[in-house]
């Protein structure tokens, strides 16, 4: 499967990404330059993370109309995987491609730690090979991932099934103290109606391996394999 | 004061400001808020925080920078999921220094 990773200026999770498929997953995989206007030549895309546009105005809003987020748009509507990690998932909010969006942590304190998220969908390409219910701890690092959507939005997310990933305790409870940023519902990750497209604060590219902490992201970035096979499979 | 260049065009600069929505919690402004008590304002009741957007342009009449800002507001300037945007239009002079 081939992976593409989008490089804003000011990206700085696009080398953790590009290593984690090129060793982690051991598949092709290129970076992508924003300036290109052609995905063709992908199977998936990540939206990786760091400070696109340096977050001016605010985070995601001008990386937003980089020449390559018309393809980006095109190949969600085809049905493409795209998976926006931090940064991408505020670049995807931004853009429209999920709904709601993220706002200044509560604490007003920029979070660099390891958290714990559920997995309450595994009908994503991106959870596809996770069983509901799982806990998986992975790094944050991010000043604005509160996530916020307004009362009718949030309902039809919860409604629809379209929050993926939810921050818990070690258990896989909901804890005070479990949600680093104040985000709504404790959410941590969503998906549009279509489910191809997932966004989540936590960076699965930054925990690909046991020597760096943890390897529960491959479990996220894996997953788009077999949802790929599953698709070839059901033909 | 006005002044017009030779293809129509007047000179405008838009004073935008845009806020979060009443329903967005505001931390920032909260934190602010709370630096005024401890300096002793005790009538503060309530700080938000916002952003100020100064914008020069040309357009030919008023009505066109207002539509034209008001583009801008709903494209880039403000996300209309967490903010809300209000400007006034103020018109250039040749010599005004910016």
């Amino acid at each position: 499967m081939r992976f593409g990773v989008i490089t804003f200026p000011g990206s700085n999770g696009d080398h953790d990404a590009l290593k984690a498929i090129e060793l982690g997953l051991k598949q092709p995989v290129e970076a992508v330059w924003y300036r290109e206007t052609s995905l063709a030549n992908f199977d998936c895309i990540l939206i990786p993370g760091g400070f696109s546009y340096g977050d001016y105005l605010r985070a995601g809003a001008i990386a937003r109309f980089a020449p390559i987020m018309d393809a980006v748009a095109e190949f969600a509507k085809q049905g493409g995987p795209i998976l926006g990690m931090c940064n991408g998932f505020q670049v995807l909010t931004e853009a429209g491609l999920l709904p709601g969006a993220l706002l200044p942590n509560g604490s007003l304190q920029f979070r660099s730690q390891w958290v714990h998220v559920q997995v309450e969908r595994s009908d994503t390409p991106w959870t596809a090979g996770i069983d509901d219910g799982t806990v998986l701890k992975l790094p944050i690092a991010h000043g604005g991932g509160r996530y916020f959507a307004d009362p009718e939005t949030l309902a039809r997310l919860e409604a629809n099934g379209q929050v993926v990933f939810r921050y818990t305790d070690a258990s896989g409870n909901r804890a005070p103290g479990a949600n680093p940023n104040g985000s709504l519902n404790d959410i941590a990750g969503i998906c549009n109606e279509q489910r191809n497209i997932v966004g989540l604060m936590p960076h699965p590219e930054r925990a690909f391996d046991a020597i760096i902490g943890g390897d529960d992201g491959i479990k996220v970035l894996s997953s788009v394999l077999e949802a790929g096979i599953a698709a070839v499979a059901g033909r | 004061m006005q002044s017009q260049s030779a293809n129509g065009q007047r000179r405008w600069r838009a004073d935008v400001y845009v806020t979060l929505k009443p329903v967005v919690n505001d931390p920032q402004g909260l934190a602010v808020r709370d630096g005024l008590h401890m300096l002793g304002y005790n009538e503060v009741e309530a700080v938000r925080a916002g952003k100020y957007i100064q914008v020069w342009l040309e357009a030919e009449a008023e009505s066109d920078a207002e539509k034209r800002i008001t583009e801008m507001c709903d494209k880039l300037l403000a996300n209309p999921v967490i903010e809300q945007y209000r400007f006034n239009l103020v018109e250039q002079s040749q010599d005004d220094v910016e």
